[in-house]
């Protein structure tokens, strides 16, 4: 009892900080709950990456290789999960709440008649796990009970997991993947190009909205600053629905949540929706041209000032900072 | 074809949501009740594949009290052919309203179920993809395209990145993002017709599907509030105060 089964997610060669950050939470629940923390890794010839993985203080790295594993699909690697996690007697299965762990850990939960608890942000002593709901208006305690419990944890509200100094044990597993589990078929990905930091692991993240008015104006207007910042790119959902910028970088209660050193709202009115993807930043600037726009009601600096003047401005007085 | 589109009735997200102070749920005094969002966007995508294809049944179903006929009736309205309501008083957990959803489908043999990605209210986003396992079926979730050919389904997904594309036979189960759609409204004529649209009760008891809540809410608190910090003059002080005072840059 008490054992957790942190899945590794990677891109290419690599784990982002989204990983680590389910390591540490894997790590801090297995330690609270009395039991040893585990790591799975599935896909195809994964020998770096489960060496890699194995440095960062996890009891065992499963290795699950399969032709079918190659390519993220929900039902083939639902089956061949929740087959190691039988296989082991993990109490916990759990990952971070990216598009893909949202996307099977209901998945694997229904397999292993498991309840789940979706977004954690904090774990608590007494067998409790903390989450928000209602767009973070209020924070739930809750507990489940079965042999088997699926979580998935917010990966702004955890550190990311460090070496450990030490190597754990990387064990191959056959995959068992049903017959009938094949039918998903991976037809292509169509990736927003940048050359900025991602949304979720960017230090500063400067987010423009409906006020920017045009597609155009980010890049003309908002851009120089995100780079002057190097930060990453986020958007208000009525700037993304209004075909300003791709659909992933909106911020939000349904888009994405960070938690950035530095957050600058430009433009944006502060919905409750879009604070609930923002509010855990820890320094927040709004730019908007409207006083009373709740925005400013979480931010720690704030300018009143049309933001077509102002963000050039802005941009000016960095460059002079950078250079004094 | 047969799609199946599954309700919550959730607070407009306009309301502002208060936790009472006994920490037992939140207040529901002065609470306009909806269609969830992405519910709402599923019922549009359904009508309009039947509407393209020129025949078909949009099937919606609930799980929740006699007042959560509301809903359904707006959903009606909007031009889906009937609806069943799952009647519960009960705290369910996402794996009882999955297993109930899935008795439903059993029953109804639909070609696609189509939900909303997640529900505003606990935004928990489990439910398409619990069905899709317990049906044993392939699962496309944050769809922001559908498109059905030969028995095929492929489907564009909003993912962390870009955008996904996934194809597989039918049935399958779609969960929905915003962008997939715009909801349209229901229209005078579609309210008058929804009132003589068949909407079956079930009672939830008479299912012989086992409800035990697995998960339990023990309390809601409220999360603690942001102090609103200051306005500052120009874009120089900005700047300033963010690199002497916050040292963020
Ligand atoms: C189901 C659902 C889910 C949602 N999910 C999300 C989500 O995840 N993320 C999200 O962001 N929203 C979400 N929303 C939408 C949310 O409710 C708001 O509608 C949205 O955040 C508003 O975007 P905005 O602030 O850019 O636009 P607006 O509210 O229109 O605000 C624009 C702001 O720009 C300011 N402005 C205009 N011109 C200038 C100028 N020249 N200079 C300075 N300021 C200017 C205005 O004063 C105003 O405050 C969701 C809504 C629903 C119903």
């Amino acid at each position: 009892m008490g054992d957790v089964l942190v899945i590794a997610e990677y891109q290419g060669q690599r784990f982002p900080k989204t990983t680590m950050v389910a390591l540490h939470a894997g790590l801090e629940l297995a330690k609270k709950r009395g039991g040893n923390c585990l790591a799975v890794i599935a896909g195809d010839q994964l020998d770096g990456l489960a060496a890699d993985l194995a440095k960062y203080g996890v009891s065992k790295v499963v290795v699950l290789e399969h032709p079918a594993l190659k390519e993220y699909l929900a039902d083939a690697y639902s089956c061949a999960i929740s087959a190691v996690a039988k296989k082991l007697g993990a109490e916990y299965v759990l990952a971070t709440a990216t598009a893909i762990g949202k996307d099977l850990l209901p998945r694997i939960a229904a397999r292993l008649e498991a309840p789940m608890a979706s977004e954690i942000v904090a774990i608590g002593e007494d067998n409790t796990l903390i989450r928000p709901m209602y767009a973070g208006n209020a924070l739930a305690s809750i507990e489940m009970d079965g042999p088997f419990k699926v979580v998935t944890v917010r990966a702004t509200a955890f550190d990311a997991a460090q070496p450990s100094g030490s190597s754990a044990a990387i064990e191959k597993v056959e995959a068992e993947i049903d017959a009938g589990a094949g039918r998903m078929q991976f037809v292509s990905f169509n990736q927003t190009k940048s050359d900025r930091p991602q949304l979720t692991e960017a230090r500063i993240v400067v987010s423009g909205g409906r006020g920017l008015r045009s597609g155009e104006n980010f890049k003309t207007v908002l851009e120089p600053l995100v780079d002057e910042l190097g930060a990453a790119m986020g958007a208000s959902r009525a700037a993304v629905d209004a075909g300003f910028v791709p659909n992933d970088l909106q911020v939000g209660q349904t888009g994405k949540v960070v938690a950035p050193e530095l957050y600058v709202a430009v433009g944006i009115s502060g919905a409750i929706q879009h604070l609930a993807g923002m509010k855990d930043s820890k320094t927040i600037v709004a730019i908007n041209k409207d006083p009373d726009a709740p925005i400013f009601s979480v931010a720690d600096y704030g300018l009143v000032a049309d933001l077509f003047k102002a963000v050039p401005e802005m941009v000016e007085e960095l460059k002079k900072v950078k250079h004094s | 074809m047969k799609i199946l589109v599954p309700v919550k009735r959730v607070p407009d997200p306009a309301t502002t949501i208060r936790v009472l102070p006994d920490g037992s749920g939140i207040a529901t005094d002065n609470i306009k009740w909806v269609i969830n969002p992405f519910d709402e966007i599923a019922i549009e995508e359904a009508l309009r594949i039947k509407e393209k294809q020129g025949s078909g049944e949009v099937v919606l179903c609930s799980i929740g009290q006699q007042s959560w006929q509301e809903q359904l009736r707006t959903g009606l309205a909007m031009g889906a052919d009937r609806a069943i309501l799952v009647k519960s008083d009960g705290a369910l957990d996402t794996l009882a309203i999955a297993r109930i959803l899935t008795s439903v489908a059993s029953q109804e043999k639909p070609e696609l179920v189509i939900l909303g990605k997640q529900a505003i209210d606990d935004d928990s986003n489990q439910v398409g993809q619990m069905m899709a396992e317990m049906l044993g079926w392939p699962q496309a979730t944050f769809a922001s395209k559908i498109e059905l050919s030969d028995g095929k389904c492929t489907v564009t997904r909003e993912v962390d990145g870009g955008l996904e594309t996934i194809a597989f036979p039918l049935p399958g189960v779609i969960t929905t993002d915003l962008r997939l759609n715009e909801p349209r409204y229901a229209s005078l004529p579609g309210i008058m017709k929804a009132r003589k649209k068949e909407l079956k009760e079930i009672a939830v008891d008479s299912m012989g599907i086992d409800l035990t809540p697995r998960l339990r809410i023990k309390t809601l608190t409220a999360p603690p509030k942001r102090e609103a910090g200051r306005k500052l003059e120009s874009p120089a002080d900005l700047v300033q105060v963010l690199h002497s005072e916050a040292k963020v840059i």
